[in-house]
C-alpha cells in the first residue's frame, strides 16, 4: 500500500469514526441521565439531515442547517415528554423495547414524509470534485468540515459538563438520581434536557454527513448499531473514550476495504461489537475506577 | 415547625406507618430511635416527598408539604441527609457542595462561595480533599460530605438517616459534636438513628418507633432513664448502672 493510499484511507476511516463518535456521545449523554439506551439516536441523526434539505428550499444553508437542529431538538423533548416521562420506575427493559419502538415509528413518520429516495445537503465549500492536498492524498473540504465540527461539538460538551452549573446537575443525576433530587434538582427535567442535548448534536451530525453520506430515511438504523458498538468499545457514558473508540473503529473499517470486500465493512463492526461484549463488556477505555464508582 | 398527623405511609399496599404523629420545634434536635424495620427511613423519606404518604398531614412552616413533590422540598428549607451517605461518588467533593446548594443558586455565585467557606470549617477534612472524587473519600469523610452539601441550601430543618452507620466509635462522636454544634447555631436537626444512646444523649426531646407506631415519647432524658427504652434499645437493665 503506497502512503498516499494509506493516508487517503486513514481520513476515510477518521470522517466516518468521528460521525460514530457523535452518535456515541449521544448514547451516553441520555445512557448517563436515564440509564438506558435510546435506539432512536440514529433517528436523531437522520431527522437533522432530512430536515435541514427540506427547508434548504426555503432559505440559505447556514440558517437551514440551524432550524433543522432546532427542530429536532424539540423533537427529542416531545419523545421523551410523550413517551418516558410518565412512566413510573420503569424497568431497563421497557424503557429500551420503548426506544426500539420510537426509532420505527420516526423511520415511518419519515417514509410518509421523504419518501424512499436518496437526498443530500449540497457541499459546504465547493462540490464533489473540489479536493485539497494533503501528503499527497485528495481530500474532499467536507471531511475536514465533518472532523471540525465534531471536535467542537466534543470540546463544547466537555465545558458544558464541566463548567456550567446546569452540566453540573446533569453529571449529579447519572451519578446519583435519589440524592439529586434530594438536593432540589428537578431530575425529569434534566432526562429531557439530555434528550434535547443528544437529539441537538446527533442532528448537526446528520446535516454535516449528508453531503459525503447522503440521507435516506432508513440511515439510522446502521449509524444506531455503529455508534453503540463504538458506546461500548469505549466505555459506555465516556465522552473520551467514545471518540477514541469512534476513530478506532472508522479507521479499522476504512483500512478493512485493501482486505476484505467492502460488502463486509458492517460485519467488522458487528464482529468487533461482539467481541467486546464477550471480553471487555466495560469497554477498552472503561477505567477500573471509574467503573468501580457508577452506579449501574 | 414541622408538625405530623395521623402519617401512613408505605410501598405499594405495604403499609410501614400507621397513624404517626409527632412534631418538631425549632431549634431543638429530636430523635427517632427505633430496630430495624420500625419505620424510621420510611418516615423521613415521606416527609422528604421520595415516598408518597398514603394519609394523614405533615406541615412544614405552615405549608402541607406532603402535596409537594421531592425535589420542591428542599427549597422550602427541609433537606434530607439520606442514609448511607448517597454522595456523587463520580464528582469532586466540591462538586458535590455546589450541588447542595442549587436551590440558593438565584441568590448569586457569592452566596455559594460564602457558604462553601462555612462548610470547609465545620469540616476541615473537606477542605483538604475539594479536588478529590467523593467515591473515594472514607466513610466518614462520605458522611461529613453528605452533611455539608445538606447544609449548603441554608435548611431550616435538617433530617439526618442514621448517620453513624458503619462508622468507627471515634467518628460517630465527631459527627455527633457537629450535630450539637448545629443546634448551638439555631438549627432545627430531626436524627434518625440506631445508636439510641448516642442519640439520645445530644437530643432534647426523642420518639421511639416500633413496627410503624410511635410507641413511647418525651424528653430524651425520661427516655433515657425509661426501662422499657434501656431494654430493648440501650442494651442493659437499670441495675447495672448502679
Amino acid at each position: 500500500m503506497t502512503l498516499e493510499l494509506a493516508i487517503q484511507y486513514l481520513m476515510a476511516g477518521i470522517t466516518y469514526g468521528s460521525i460514530y463518535a457523535i452518535v456515541a456521545i449521544g448514547f451516553n449523554i441520555i445512557y448517563n441521565t436515564t440509564g438506558i439506551i435510546n435506539f432512536a439516536q440514529g433517528e436523531f441523526v437522520m431527522f437533522g439531515g432530512m430536515i435541514a434539505i427540506t427547508l434548504l428550499n426555503f432559505m440559505p444553508l447556514p440558517i437551514a442547517i440551524f432550524l433543522a437542529v432546532a427542530i429536532t431538538m424539540v423533537i427529542g423533548a416531545l419523545i421523551e415528554i410523550c413517551f418516558i416521562r410518565w412512566l413510573k420506575s420503569p424497568s431497563v427493559l421497557r424503557m429500551i423495547i420503548i426506544t426500539i419502538g420510537i426509532s420505527i415509528l420516526s423511520r415511518e413518520v419519515a417514509v410518509h414524509i421523504w419518501g424512499e429516495s436518496i437526498r443530500s445537503l449540497p457541499y459546504f465549500v465547493g462540490n464533489e470534485i473540489t479536493s485539497i492536498p494533503i501528503l499527497g492524498a485528495r481530500i474532499s473540504p467536507q471531511v475536514l468540515w465533518v472532523v471540525l465540527v465534531s471536535a467542537l461539538m466534543v470540546l463544547c460538551l466537555g465545558i458544558f459538563f464541566k463548567t456550567t452549573s446546569v452540566g453540573r446537575e446533569m453529571r449529579a443525576c447519572a451519578a446519583n438520581r435519589k440524592a439529586a433530587t434530594l438536593c432540589g434538582i428537578n431530575t425529569q427535567n434534566m432526562v429531557t434536557l439530555s434528550f434535547i442535548l443528544s437529539a441537538g448534536i446527533g442532528a448537526l451530525a446528520g446535516c454535516v454527513m449528508s453531503p459525503i453520506t447522503y440521507s435516506q430515511y432508513d440511515m439510522g438504523t446502521g449509524l444506531a448499531i455503529k455508534g453503540f458498538t463504538v458506546a461500548i468499545l469505549g466505555g459506555l457514558g465516556s465522552s473520551g473514550g467514545a471518540v477514541a473508540a469512534g476513530l478506532l473503529l472508522g479507521i479499522i473499517e476504512a483500512f478493512s476495504v485493501s482486505v476484505v470486500p467492502l460488502a463486509f465493512q458492517d460485519a467488522i463492526s458487528i464482529a468487533i461489537l461482539l467481541a467486546i461484549l464477550f471480553v471487555r463488556p466495560q469497554g477498552l477505555f472503561g477505567s477500573k475506577e471509574a467503573a468501580g464508582l457508577k452506579e449501574y | 415547625m414541622l408538625k405530623i398527623r395521623n402519617l401512613e405511609s408505605g410501598y405499594g399496599k405495604i403499609k410501614v406507618l400507621k397513624h404517626v404523629s409527632m412534631h418538631v420545634d425549632p431549634g431543638e434536635i429530636v430523635t427517632i430511635i427505633g430496630a430495624n424495620g420500625a419505620g424510621k427511613t420510611t418516615l423521613l423519606s415521606t416527609i422528604a416527598g421520595l415516598v408518597k404518604a398514603a394519609s394523614g398531614e405533615a406541615e412544614f412552616k405552615g405549608t402541607n408539604i406532603l402535596k409537594s413533590k421531592a425535589a420542591a422540598i428542599p427549597a422550602l428549607g427541609c433537606v434530607m441527609v439520606p442514609e448511607g451517605r448517597q454522595v456523587f461518588a463520580t464528582m469532586t467533593v466540591e462538586e458535590n457542595l455546589l450541588l447542595g446548594g442549587h436551590v440558593l443558586q438565584k441568590q448569586g455565585k457569592q452566596v455559594l462561595v460564602e457558604l462553601l467557606e462555612y462548610q470547609y470549617e465545620l469540616f476541615p477534612i473537606l477542605r483538604d480533599r475539594r479536588n478529590q472524587l467523593a467515591g473515594t473519600l472514607s466513610g466518614g469523610e462520605q458522611q461529613m460530605l453528605a452533611m455539608g452539601r445538606a447544609l449548603m441550601s441554608k435548611p431550616s430543618l435538617v433530617m439526618m438517616d442514621e448517620p453513624s452507620t458503619g462508622l468507627a466509635p471515634l467518628i460517630v462522636k465527631e459527627i455527633f459534636q457537629i450535630i450539637v454544634r448545629l443546634r448551638q447555631e439555631g438549627n432545627t436537626v430531626l436524627l434518625v438513628e440506631q445508636n439510641a444512646k448516642a442519640a439520645l444523649g445530644i437530643a432534647d426531646r426523642g420518639y421511639v418507633l416500633e413496627t410503624g407506631k410511635i410507641i413511647l415519647q418525651g424528653p430524651a432524658e425520661d427516655l433515657l432513664a425509661n426501662q422499657d427504652v434501656q431494654r430493648a434499645y440501650l442494651g442493659r437493665e437499670k441495675t447495672e448502672e448502679k
